[in-house]
């Protein structure tokens, strides 16, 4: 890679770029935009899990000041439910169960949040008022909000259809394999889990406004989205029936997504077609407790986990069987977050040769549960490598050791997991090694004595874990069951003076984009960043795109725009082969000029780039003028970011309060092309996974009430819950990408729960603590030392 | 939030008449619980009477062996003052650790004392101390104004003056915070002077409330150990998901213990 600017190219700490904008306030979020006329919608929502829904009376709320218009989904007859991107196969070879997902509940509520009816009025306020003035009958059903619950015999069905609340039960990997290597293994070691049900929280609650132009007949769709195409093409084609050409989707600023606004909402569709009905634009934003009850959650698995060891260590074989929590309805892509971004992760960075895992999605009444931040690698790692700390001290091997025994030798890339996924490349023993280094593994002993000494009980884990992004190759994901391509597409338009508009199809909300991607062509094509301008979130103006999420941008987004520099770069020396009279064969292009091998005669790209736009002297005949390219780009293959996580904690036994003193993060995500976002990215990502480790629930009660509504009870991490974060990287190129970049948007979140509770169980070491279910609170710790006192 | 009317009267007689005229009105001083609580749509005053206007509500200054701190002090002028850390540091520590920045910015002593949250901060220092209540009417003593959960003597157009606080010879606290919320999972305020010894314990009932067992035990001999081996009865305290009655009886005795800690 040429590197042009030294200080802007790839791998300087270039600063973003867009932060003037977000720290001066002056963003544009989806609710900061207004449209002439704009009326405000208030979405009624079900108070209970499971009621069927009796007579709706809109008389009085209708009456109120400022009402345009109350719907239900009596109105909204001829509209399509939200449809599901991602079809499993039962292991009987069928399909799953695909329930209808209304826009507005039809006859049942299903989980608390369900939207009912919708008013619109001229003001927030006044939408509010009259939707509290909506008589709704319920006739309030047993719920059932857990796994357990909703397995029970005799539980109440979510739909009526599905007594048994089963969405699917699929498998992956060879039975007859692992079962023939749990016969003459020497241990066998069981772990049983439950991974805890997050909620994202975004910083920026959902807003979405529909906008419609009667004299063209053109809807704007101006949304929270990671990805504006997909909920065009999803919107469009499923729900409303609207053309592409007539529905324009835009994702301005959006401010934190974590993978809670990939899915295509309901609330989106209604402001749509409400805007379309009443030819007014209608606003909807999101509170915090309305997030709470509509976003959709993570996680939520419990599992069962065995594994098969030779007596010297070595992992035979992994059983694993898990039961995932789909909500009441199926949520965008929430079918293949328990599956493939999941099972197919169960080797890990490990040669286990054989892996046999069993999966079944349970319908609940709650909050449709989908990818978040990780997005199954977490809930896999975290299994794994509890797996392999329970595995050590059972069986009485070294924590460390027994993880080196077992990884993936580092010649032995590409390599072919028992679980459908083949790695490119890794170095687990670099990041290990470094890891260990960095965190002073072997002084931990005299740290952990020192505390004794303080009265509180410290203790270090470990994590070595590997995660499957940069998703994905269009074709497997496809035969997996995804209904859509997962390429990206990347425009590179150079304007006649040299300066460079990028328009991308992957989306910012908060990764740094307009740098990172600017960068690419500062080192490309010689621009200084100042001068390339990012362009996204908007169908209008960007080809096509599939968005934002599984740590994609830079590995197939960031491809695509190379891939059109190419095709620049190429134009390009055909145009300066004519302006230098030379042949094309002998024009090279570097550090943004184009050069006759071997002479000093050279045209700069805005020389170039002046002819393509003023062609004058060009050669006419053979090329067309302009100089703009796009392309496609489907990836080969996923990219395998991986790396070590060591975390440090104290405990005081008197309150039972974790606090976390030290992390250690060695992550390898392929070559880096900004030192500083990434080290924003792995922090951001642990501060979650901590969280997820420490801290967060949600918590639904019996009957199927959310507890943890709110911030009062739903607990984020804050800077006091912290530690100093130590970010290093250790790079292997990816080999199918042609900027060897693998992506670290999600290595935090992923890699960090299991180090922190290996760290709680390890200061627990002489209590004779075996596990500690996420997220340690001080309650859950105080009892287990508790009961070991009394 | 619901429509209101508001008003902002500039003397502690104009505000108690607004309140008198209209029953469904409502006092509000730094409005970091009232706010919060109308945003949810959680109450519905007729009318808001922001007492943010009266001057004699205001001030910290001492009154012979008592420290009295007007009821618009908010958290953060008592968390800063040299007068409130000369006389009672334990109360400028509380004040310091109440909620966040915004929140000390804005919320106010007479508002929380008024509102008596089970899980906030002030009422054990009231308690702790054996303070009393100055009100638009009279002078009501810690022992008798908080009567349960967010209720205490104050009639509904009595407005909170201040507090006057006797200075004690010690005083501390120490709290547990609910880890999402950040108010008060169990807390104890502990002073020892001429009210006697005290021990005050907030968040981990529905009301703050005397340990007598504890009071008795630091009577006799005012050390950590004192306490630490008494136990709370779990029997009435809350239970949530963030700590059961049995935890929050459990931190009773760990909190009294670090209380009488701090107050050396
Ligand atoms: C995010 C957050 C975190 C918080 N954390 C904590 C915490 O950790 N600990 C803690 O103790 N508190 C906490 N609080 C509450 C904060 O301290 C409040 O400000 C305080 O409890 C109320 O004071 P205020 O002045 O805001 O009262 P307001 O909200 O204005 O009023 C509260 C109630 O008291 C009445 N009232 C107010 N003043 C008077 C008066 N002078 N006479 C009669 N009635 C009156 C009002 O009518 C109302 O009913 C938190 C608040 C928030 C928003």
């Amino acid at each position: 890679m040429n590197v042009v600017h030294p200080f802007e190219g790839i791998g300087a700490s270039v600063r973003r770029k867009e932060d003037r904008r977000f720290l001066s306030g002056r963003g544009q979020y989806t609710d900061d935009i207004n449209r002439p006329g704009q009326l405000y919608a208030h979405i009624l929502r079900s108070p209970h899990a499971h009621a069927r829904i009796g007579a709706i009376d809109t008389t009085a709320a209708r009456a109120m000041p400022g009402v345009e218009a109350i719907y239900t989904s009596a109105d909204m007859a001829g509209i399509g439910g939200l449809p599901c991107g991602w079809q499993i196969h039962n292991k009987d070879g069928t399909p799953m169960a695909e329930p209808k997902h209304p826009v507005l509940a039809e006859g049942k509520v299903r989980h608390v949040g369900d939207p009912v009816a919708v008013v619109i009025a001229a003001t927030r306020q006044q939408a509010r008022d009259a939707a509290e003035a909506i008589e709704v009958e319920y006739d309030v059903l047993p719920a059932a909000a857990t796994l357990a619950q909703a397995q029970a015999p005799g539980a109440p069905a979510v739909h009526d259809d599905l007594p048994a609340n089963l969405c699917y039960d699929w498998h992956i990997g060879e039975k007859a394999a692992v079962d023939a290597a749990f016969a003459q293994a020497a241990h066998r070691v069981v772990f049983e889990t439950t991974n805890n049900r997050l909620v994202p929280n975004a910083m920026e609650p959902r807003s979405a406004i529909g906008d419609y132009d009667a004299t063209t007949g053109e809807h704007t769709l101006w949304t929270t989205s990671q990805n504006p195409h997909v909920i065009r093409l999803l919107m469009g084609a499923f729900v409303l029936n609207l053309p592409e050409a007539k529905l324009r989707v835009v994702a301005p600023d959006v401010g934190g997504g974590f993978g809670s606004k990939i899915y295509h909402y309901a609330e989106e569709a209604i402001v749509t077609w409400a805007a379309h009905k009443l030819e007014r634009p209608v606003k909807w934003t999101s509170d915090r407790t309305e997030a709470f009850m509509s976003d959709a959650h993570g996680r939520d698995h419990v599992t069962r986990a065995e594994l098969a060891l030779d007596k010297d260590g070595k992992f035979l074989a992994l059983h694993v069987q898990t039961q995932a929590n789909m909500g009441a309805y199926l949520s965008t892509f929430a079918p293949c977050v328990p599956t493939y971004l999941y099972a197919t992760l169960l080797a890990g960075v490990y040669s286990t040769p054989a892996i046999y895992a069993e999966v079944k999605a349970v319908f609940t009444h709650t909050v449709p549960v989908d990818a978040y931040r990780g997005a199954g690698r977490p809930e896999a790692t975290y299994l794994l490598e509890r797996l392999v700390d329970v595995a050590a001290k059972q069986c009485g091997f070294d924590r460390v050791e027994l993880r080196r025994k077992n990884f993936i030798a580092t010649d032995a890339f590409p390599y072919q997991t028992p679980v459908a996924l083949q790695y490119d490349s890794g170095d687990y023993f670099s990041t290990l090694d470094q890891a260990l280094q960095s965190a002073d593994w072997a002084g931990f002993e005299a740290r952990r004595a020192e505390a004794k000494a303080r009265g509180k009980l410290r203790g270090i884990g470990i994590s070595t874990y590997l995660e499957a992004c940069g998703i994905a190759p269009s074709a497997v994901v496809g035969s997996l069951g995804a209904r859509a391509g997962l390429y990206e597409v990347g425009t590179i338009r150079v304007h006649p003076t040299g300066s460079v508009t990028v328009l991308t199809g992957a989306h910012s909300h908060g990764q740094g984009h307009e740098t990172t991607f600017a960068q690419l062509v500062a080192d490309k094509l010689g621009v200084p960043v100042a001068n390339v301008d990012i362009v996204h979130g908007d169908t209008a103006k960007v080809p096509f795109g599939m968005g934002t999420y599984g740590s994609r941008s830079l590995a197939v987004g960031g491809s695509a725009m190379d891939k059109a520099m190419d095709k620049i770069i190429a134009k390009g020396k055909r145009i300066a082969a004519h302006l230098m009279e030379a042949s094309v064969e002998d024009v090279e292009f570097e550090r943004g000029t184009f050069r006759v091998a071997g002479t000093d005669k050279t045209k700069a790209l805005a020389e170039v780039s002046l002819a393509a736009y003023v062609p004058h002297n060009y050669p006419i005949e053979e090329l067309e003028p302009g100089l703009e390219e796009t392309a496609f780009y489907d990836p080969k293959n996923f990219t395998y970011p991986g790396g070590c996580h060591i975390a440090e904690v104290e405990i005081e036994p008197e309150t039972g309060r974790v606090q976390l003193v030290n992390f250690t993060a060695v992550d390898d995500v392929g070559r880096v092309i900004n030192p500083m976002i990434v080290e924003g990215q792995v922090q951001g990502g642990v501060a979650q996974g901590v969280g997820q480790a420490l801290l967060e629930a949600c918590v639904y009660d019996e009957a199927g009430q959310l507890v943890s509504a709110s911030m009062m009870d739903y607990c984020l991490p804050r800077a006091e819950d912290l530690a100093p974060v130590s970010v290093a990287t250790h790079t292997t190129l990816c080999t199918h990408n042609p900027l060897g970049v693998k992506g670290c948007g999600e290595v935090g979140a992923i890699g960090s729960p299991p180090a922190v509770i290996n760290a709680v169980v390890d200061a627990l070491r002489d209590y004779g603590v075996e596990h500690v279910e996420m997220p340690a609170t001080p309650q859950k710790i105080w009892s287990i030392l508790h009961r070991q006192q009394s | 939030m619901y429509d209101f009317a508001y008003h902002k009267p500039s003397s502690l007689a104009e505000a108690a008449r607004l309140l008198a005229a209209d029953p469904d009105a409502k006092a509000i001083a730094g409005g970091h619980t009232l706010l919060p609580a109308l945003k949810h749509r959680l109450n519905r005053p007729s009318s808001l009477v922001d007492l943010s206007g009266i001057a004699e509500m205001r001030g910290i200054r001492r009154e012979g062996d008592s420290l009295v701190i007007g009821a618009l002090t908010r958290h953060e002028a008592v968390a800063r003052s040299s007068e409130v850390k000369s006389a009672i540091p334990a109360l400028v520590h509380l004040a310091q650790h109440i909620g966040d920045t915004q929140v000390r910015n804005r919320g106010t002593i007479g508002g929380s004392v008024a509102n008596n949250d089970p899980a906030a901060d002030y009422p054990a220092a009231v308690l702790g101390l054996g303070a009393t209540v100055r009100t638009s009417r009279r002078e009501i003593p810690a022992d008798e104004f908080f009567l349960g959960m967010f209720t205490t003597a104050l009639e509904p157009d009595e407005i909170l003056t201040a507090i006057a606080f006797p200075i004690p010879e010690k005083a501390g606290y120490a709290k547990m915070r609910n880890p999402a919320s950040r108010y008060v999972m169990a807390g104890a305020f502990v002073s020892k002077g001429k009210m006697g010894v005290r021990v005050a314990i907030n968040g981990a009932g529905p009301c703050v409330f005397r340990q007598a067992a504890m009071e008795a035990a630091l009577a006799a001999n005012w050390s950590p150990e004192a306490v630490a081996g008494i136990k709370q009865s779990a029997d009435g305290l809350n239970s949530d998901i963030h700590g059961s009655a049995e935890y929050r009886a459990h931190l009773v005795s760990v909190m009294a213990k670090r209380a009488v800690q701090a107050a050396g």
